[in-house]
């Protein structure tokens, strides 16, 4: 004879809070975030009185102040004049460019070396096991420090490139050559590459803090206009396929569509490389890459990559035999059942595991460190913080950024997971 | 949850007794021991041994104020610090005394709360080149790469160099000393930048030391010394003064060897005083009447520290130039002990 | 009448055609397959033969007696002609103890030593739970290991005899109660830091104590004031005990009973002495802290799921670089004025925090792939939430999660070389820096990297191995 009126309407009681489970989690939430609030107030308190104590302002007026240091790679203009922020982005922009390239190198050499270690042939198989144990099972520091000795080690001085008149007379040949048709030269200070140089350039917009470089922009914007070209051709040739069942032949289109307009651009601005050349202790002109810099691309590169390799190879085995016995039963070749029936799959496996390998690679790129790289740490974590002694502020800066960065990354990859993922249909 | 005692028992029993603001001295004597920020590795100036134990030119000054201060100059713990951290460690109170030829300066000495007590090393940034270069003169280095260390004052001082001859380099940083010098041998760089004293002892190990040349330019005044909290003033004059005892010492003449003897028999008023016979020059900055007399006796003048890490006849092989005494034209002066 | 022809015996098989057995085939078949295959056999044996004929005169013309490089150099150019390279290992051989140990007093080498073979046979019934067998194989190559390193590293003979008894009766325990052996894996913490930082012995027992004090003070009162309550309390007067009774009693018990060893710095430490205590002390210490993490993270509870994620994105976003120059440069900014405690304490605190971040993802898998009738089950049961935690969940989330753990620790401990940037002696790049400093070994590169990197290999490889096989064993559990 219950009825709902029935039951008793239950008076609060203070013991409640923590014996019924109803309140209880509001109860622990409650004292949870008091216990947080009053360590972070505690954190703050004593931060002020630290400062106080060492007569400090916690200020970051000092970005703007001459930072008065030589960075000897800058992706935008820096001179010693400039400050300590401009320094920030040169550094932050040398943090980016080791990691572009490196997730770049390190997808494209990973990929390689899984598929390899399944080879069917003894050796390759075997070797590409030893590479990827070797580079997995030692610290990553290690590789920086080697491979950065081995440049410096190995390579010819600039002076062994030199030709004088008393060896063309002799008609010796100098000890070292340039590479590709005399364009780049790798001494043991750095690489020398072509630079690609317009004569007649766009010029740049001033836009107060920042200068827009109108060249860049025009390029970025017509390759953008082809690429999105290009794919409206390629969906009305999907059209049509899907329509007739006959797929029209589209491959010159999309090339010329992909390449003419961007070579018209560059022939309009006066596109031309400018080459190195051995002029005084150096060679000059071209785009010096220090060894720093290279040393640690190929270092990250090469140990990410024994990383992704385990990851790829766990991909393609976790596809079933049947799907490339289906492939095969179909006449395709083994190439193709790899790039059209199994990698496709295993993507779907292969890039959560995938993001976090480039999370590493971006975090990993701080390791800089060891060969003085002067990347976002060298510069704001490094030489800024030592001239002007303010740790608190560049640290936190610093890591900031960094969270900025593998927060972005992360959004980026996770947003083309959910494209490549199957959908529920 | 078991081990987390672990790290509360590790906290518990490795907290120094050091508090950071005010009474070093008291601190230190608490402690019976003197914790000294030093170097990570740079030859001649500190370095650890095959056995762990740290020796070179600041090392010995360290062991003089420990000796000064604790009656024994095996007291000491030396932190190893590098160009980074070095500061940090001196202001959060994690060494009391900072001992690696570190550059005196406006801003180091103002605005991150320093107090560099004394000059025990006066040098200066100079180039060091192979003689096949054809270099003679660092005016020369145009469009040259140029070693040169971070987080030191060194890239402040090539940039302002270059800068005001008009002519230009580019740098190649690297981390230490050792590397540097790999560098440089290796090719990787026309020409090795960093203090003369640094240069000459990497000239000097170098196995063709004859080959490369330090070119005559010194473009900054690099005075090196030891490093104190700003605020602590007795425990800056206990370290000034154990320093100047040093020089003066060895100004008297007074050596390792024959310290006890010349307490015995001098004459000098000030001798006395520096040796403790006379006077209570020990007691009015904290120190026991003898403390001066401990360091001489246990690491030598500031001639034989000089002598036995880096002075002539060392692999290093530094002559004194500016760091010779007062008296024989150098720069190294101490103010009357009276 | 025809006879019936009926084999009797079978004939022995047919050996099969020449081509397709022997070397010849396995070659043709596994090098020679295609000319893909052909051209990519070629292109290794080519590499092969690059990487060994540039490096074998180097590793032949090896020296291991020599002072100084210069001596090696010297050595090397009379025996095999001038211009000749050679390794010149006696460096390793003067300095192999500071690659180790750091500046840990020669004759207390056998402390370290002895920590280590004893962390294994605490690991033990960690990792074979009452396996009685390869309990034993454990323990009994634990003692070989130390019959062998305790005489070298200068052991007593006290402590001998002490090592002795106390593996003895692990051994016993191990056959008789193996779940036994567990109260050795709790007391292991407090015995290793003892072993490794010296002191008086009653250092450890009183921190131990305090977790007599907790569970002895919840014991009481959890039958009068509940659960949480009592555990609060507990934690409290452990907490006092830790901070206001422990000093005074271990100064009183070692006035009377003064036993223990001489005590050493943590300055002193160094090598993969340091590499193996960070990475240890961090990943063990961040195994709690991981797991409340991750279940702070599955939690309804939006405040304390939010701080977990934000601690666990934060750690993960930044280089573990970052963190330990906080370390060193920012940890007294966010402490009381004047409180201050050596540098590698407070690394091993901000690893053991970024340990943690990757320790909880970890778990967080292991949580996710149990089933979810496993909740339900354990929500049927009438189990309250840390009872179905500790009792149905967590055991097998962290079984699952066991690989995962190695691999993170492998990782960890690859990371321990970063600590040389905040002027600590890691093997990698402190110890080398130091050995180079020496006027004696100045320019030498290519042996103590690769002496380093030998060890570290040997060590990361076995564990990758053994988390491999863990894996493998787990899987056929699990299907």
């Amino acid at each position: 004879m219950a009825l709902a009126t029935d039951v008793p309407k239950e008076s609060f009681r203070l013991s409640m809070l923590i014996y019924d489970s109803r309140y209880r989690a509001v109860t622990i939430q409650v004292v949870v975030l008091l216990c947080f609030g009053l360590f972070v107030a505690w954190l703050l308190n004593n931060v002020v009185q630290n400062l106080a104590a060492r007569g400090k302002v916690f200020d970051y007026g000092f970005l703007w102040a001459r930072a008065g240091y030589d960075i000897n790679q800058q992706l935008i203009p820096y001179t010693n004049d400039s400050n300590h922020f401009r320094a920030l982005l040169v550094g932050l922009l040398n943090t980016l460019v080791v990691a572009f390239f490196g997730c770049i190198f390190a997808t494209i050499l990973g990929i390689f070396v899984g598929v390899l270690r399944l080879s069917k042939n003894w050796l390759v198989s075997r070797l590409m096991t030893v590479y990827v144990e070797m580079f997995r099972n030692v610290p990553l520091l290690l590789w920086i420090l080697l491979s950065y000795v081995i440049f410096s080690e190995a390579m010819p001085e600039p002076k062994a490139f030199r030709v004088t008149d008393e060896m063309v007379a002799a008609g010796q040949e100098p000890a070292a050559s340039m590479l590709f048709f005399d364009s780049v030269a790798i001494t043991n200070r750095g690489t020398s590459i072509p630079a690609p140089l317009f004569s007649r350039g766009l010029g740049s917009v001033d836009l107060g803090f920042v200068s827009l470089n109108l060249t860049f922009l025009a390029t970025t914007v017509v390759l953008g206009l082809s690429i999105w070209a290009n794919r409206r051709l390629r969906a009305s040739a999907r059209a049509t396929q899907e329509a007739t069942g006959i797929r029209p032949v589209i491959w010159w289109k999309s090339l010329l569509i992909l390449l003419a307009p961007i070579v018209l651009l560059f022939i309009a601005m006066g596109f031309h490389l400018d080459y190195p050349a051995l002029k005084g202790f150096n060679f000059q002109g071209g785009l010096q890459v220090a060894h720093s810099f290279t040393a640690l691309l190929i270092a990250l590169t090469l140990y990410t990559a024994a990383f992704i390799a385990e990851i790829v190879r766990a991909g393609i085995q976790a596809i079933s035999r049947g799907q490339s016995e289906a492939a095969f039963a179909l006449g395709l070749r083994p190439g193709r059942t790899m790039s059209l029936v199994i990698l496709p799959q295993a993507l779907r496996v292969i890039i959560p595991p995938l993001i976090s390998q480039y999370l590493n690679l971006t975090k990993n790129t701080s390791l800089g460190i060891a060969v003085s790289y002067l990347d976002l740490r060298g510069t704001l974590g490094g030489i800024t913080l030592n001239q002007t002694g303010r740790e608190l502020e560049c640290m936190l800066l610093m890591m900031v950024i960094y969270l900025i960065i593998s927060l972005c990354i992360s959004a980026v990859m996770n947003f083309y997971n959910k494209t490549v993922q199957l959908k529920a249909r | 949850m078991k081990k987390s005692v672990f790290l509360g028992t590790l906290a518990a029993t490795t907290v120094l007794a050091g508090v950071a603001f005010g009474g070093t001295l008291d601190d230190v004597k608490k402690r019976g021991e003197l914790i000294c920020g030093s170097n990570t590795g740079l030859t001649g100036f500190g370095m650890p041994d095959a056995n762990g134990n740290w020796v070179g030119f600041d090392v010995d000054l360290c062991r003089a104020i420990a000796a000064a201060v604790l009656g024994d100059a095996t007291k000491v713990k030396f932190v190893p610090t590098t160009g980074e951290t070095r500061f940090t460690a001196l202001q959060s109170g994690e060494v009391d005394v900072l001992v690696r030829n570190s550059t005196w300066t406006f801003s180091r000495d103002t605005e991150l709360a320093l107090d560099f007590v004394a000059v025990n090393y006066y040098d200066g940034q100079g180039f060091m080149v192979k003689k096949d270069l054809g270099v003679s003169s660092a005016k020369e280095l145009d469009g040259a790469t140029v070693c040169i260390q971070t987080g030191t004052t060194t890239e402040l001082n090539l940039a302002d160099f270059f800068k005001q001859n008009n002519i230009s380099y580019t740098p190649v940083t690297v981390a230490d000393d050792s590397e540097a010098q790999r560098q440089y041998l290796a090719g990787a760089c026309d020409a090795y930048t960093t203090d003369a004293s640094g240069l000459a002892a990497s000239r000097a190990t170098m196995p063709d030391a004859a080959n490369h040349i330090i070119l005559p330019e010194i473009i900054s005044k690099e005075p090196l010394g030891p490093v104190v909290r700003h605020g602590d003033n007795n425990w800056g004059d206990v370290v000034r003064w154990t320093y100047f005892a040093l020089l003066i010492a060895e100004e008297k003449g007074v050596t390792k060897a024959n310290v006890d003897e010349v307490a015995a028999s001098t004459a000098d008023e000030e001798v006395k005083r520096l040796l403790g016979v006379s006077g209570d020059m020990g007691p009015k900055i904290g120190l026991s009447n003898d403390a001066f007399k401990n360091a001489i006796k246990a690491v030598g003048n500031y001639g034989e520290i000089f002598a036995a890490n880096i002075g002539e006849g060392t692999t290093i092989n530094l002559a004194r130039g500016l760091n010779a005494l007062w008296t024989q034209g150098g720069l190294q002066y101490a103010p009357p002990l009276r | 009448m025809a006879e019936n022809f009926v084999r009797s015996q079978m004939l022995p098989p047919e050996a099969p055609p020449a081509s397709q057995s022997g070397a010849l085939s396995w070659v043709r078949e596994n090098l020679f397959s295609g000319p893909l295959n052909t051209i990519l056999t070629l292109l290794g044996l080519l590499s092969l033969y690059w990487l060994v004929s540039s490096s074998l005169p180097w590793w032949l013309n090896s020296v291991w007696h020599a002072s100084s490089l210069g001596e090696c150099r010297t050595i090397v150019a009379a025996s095999a002609g001038e211009g000749a390279t050679g390794a010149c290992w006696a460096v390793i051989r003067e300095r192999w103890h500071q690659f180790l140990f750091g500046f840990y007093p020669q004759d207390s080498y056998w402390r370290p030593v002895l920590a280590l073979g004893l962390l294994f046979a605490a690991l033990a019934p960690v990792l074979f739970a009452g396996q009685k067998r390869n309990l034993a194989i454990i323990l009994g190559c634990v003692a070989v290991f130390l019959l062998i390193t305790l005489p070298l590293g200068g052991a007593g003979l006290v402590a001998g005899l002490l090592v002795a008894v106390l593996l003895a009766a692990l051994l016993a325990l191990s056959q008789s109660r193996p779940q036994g052996l567990l109260w050795f894996t709790a007391i292991y913490p407090g015995l290793c830091f003892w072993l490794l930082w010296g002191g008086p012995i009653w250092t450890p027992i009183a921190a131990l104590a305090g977790f007599v004090v907790l569970w002895v003070v919840f014991r009481l009162l959890s039958p009068r004031i509940g659960v949480p309550v009592a555990a609060g309390v507990g934690f409290v007067a452990a907490v006092l005990w830790w901070l206001f009774a422990m000093g005074p009693v271990v100064g009183t018990l070692a006035g009377l009973l003064p036993m223990g060893l001489p005590k050493v710095n943590s300055d002193q430490f160094g090598g993969f002495l340091l590499a193996i205590t960070i990475g240890v002390t961090a990943i063990s210490c961040s195994l709690p802290i991981g797991i409340l993490l991750a279940l702070g993270r599955q939690s309804d509870m939006i405040i304390v799921k939010a701080l977990s994620v934000a601690f666990i994105e934060f750690i993960r976003g930044v280089p573990l670089i970052t963190l330990l120059f906080t370390a060193s440069l920012l940890l007294q900014y966010f402490l009381p004025p004047g409180t201050n405690f050596d540098i590698i304490l407070r690394v091993i605190i901000l690893v053991t925090l970024f340990a943690s971040a990757y320790i909880a993802e970890v778990i967080r898998g292991g949580l996710a792939a149990l089933p979810r009738g496993q909740y339900e089950a354990a929500d049927a049961l009438g189990l309250d939430y840390w009872q179905a935690q500790r009792l149905i969940i967590l055991p097998q989330a962290l079984k699952i999660s066991i690989p995962g753990i190695v691999s993170s620790f492998i990782g960890l401990f690859k990371d321990t070389t970063l600590v040389a940037f905040v002027g600590l002696m890691d093997p990698l790049k402190g110890v080398t820096q130091i050995v180079r400093a020496d006027i004696n070994w100045k320019g030498i590169y290519w042996e103590p990297y690769i002496f380093v990197g030998a060890i570290f290999f040997v060590i990361c490889f076995s564990m990758s191995r053994y988390s491999m096989y863990l894996e493998r064993k787990l899987k056929t559990d699990h299907r």
